[in-house]
């Protein structure tokens, strides 16, 4: 696996707008189909969205990733927040605490091929997805 | 403060989303029509998003919300051009964008309000 990575910030509402176009470039640039490249781009809205609502500042992590031979993109969403006490309830369609639709978390679940969440009360949240060729 | 300008064509209101809208120029967007709504005394609303390449759930979501809000102030909305890509997303990340009426393009969009508006 090579990863040769941009990390952004993700404080504002700009930001989430400067990691979208990122994110499509380096899809592109992997060679993902639209469609294809339309659904990790849609997800990175959704995660970038939380770090800067519900994680108050964070970071994304962009990445070229090869295994196997195949190609792909994973994007890596971190921050100090809050952190998810029950994640199981976090990850269902509709949930939501802050006036949302709730589909955020599971919906860029549906999006991507790899999906993995990691949260810890008082320290924060890492939500890691892979989108592959 | 940016904003996504509204066009008056007759009894409708054009809207034509050409940047990848941030959350608050998207809330400014839903905000600004319901005050022309209201001024120009508008009966229809199209909004044209052939231009953006993600609908996500706040999009989405201020779709329903100014489709909604159009309804009670005696306006109907239509959403036109969305890209095939965004909206076989749409359709996996879950948002039914339930309310909002689509069209195709501009022309099919017109015909649907003067058809809805007689
Ligand atoms: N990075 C995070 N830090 C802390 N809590 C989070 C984080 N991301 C998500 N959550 C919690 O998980 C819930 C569900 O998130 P999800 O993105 O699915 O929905 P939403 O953001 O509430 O609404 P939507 O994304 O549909 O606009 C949030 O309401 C919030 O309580
Ligand atoms: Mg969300």
């Amino acid at each position: 696996m090579t990863g040769k990575g941009e990390i952004l910030p993700l404080r504002a509402s700009e930001d989430v707008v400067i990691v979208r176009q990122r994110v499509r470039a380096l899809a592109a640039q992997e060679g993902l189909k639209l469609v294809d490249q339309t659904k990790i781009v849609t997800a990175a809205s959704e995660l970038a969205r939380n770090t800067v609502i519900y994680g108050r500042d964070g970071t994304a992590l962009l990445e070229a990733v090869e295994a196997g031979g195949r190609r792909g993109v994973r994007l890596t969403f971190e921050d100090r927040g809050p952190g998810i006490a029950d994640l199981q309830l976090a990850m269902k369609d509709g949930y939501t605490t802050g006036g949302g639709l709730g589909l955020g978390l599971s919906g860029s679940k549906r999006l991507c091929n790899e999906f993995e969440i990691e949260s810890k009360v008082g320290v924060g949240t890492r939500v890691t997805i892979t989108r592959w060729r | 403060m940016e904003r996504i300008p509204i066009l008056k064509m007759g009894s409708f209101l054009l809207v034509t989303v050409q940047v990848d809208m941030h959350d608050q120029l998207a809330m400014n967007l839903q905000s600004d029509l319901t005050d022309k709504i209201v001024s120009a005394k508008a009966r229809g609303v199209l909004i044209d998003i052939s231009a953006l390449d993600i609908v996500d759930s706040f999009i989405g979501r201020m779709l329903g919300n100014i489709a909604s809000m159009s309804r009670i102030l005696d306006a109907e909305t239509v959403v036109v051009g969305m890209q095939p890509a965004v909206a076989i997303t749409l359709v996996e990340l879950g948002l039914a964008l339930t309310g909002v009426r689509t069209a195709l393009n501009i022309e099919k969009g017109m015909d649907l309000l003067r058809a809805s508006i007689g």
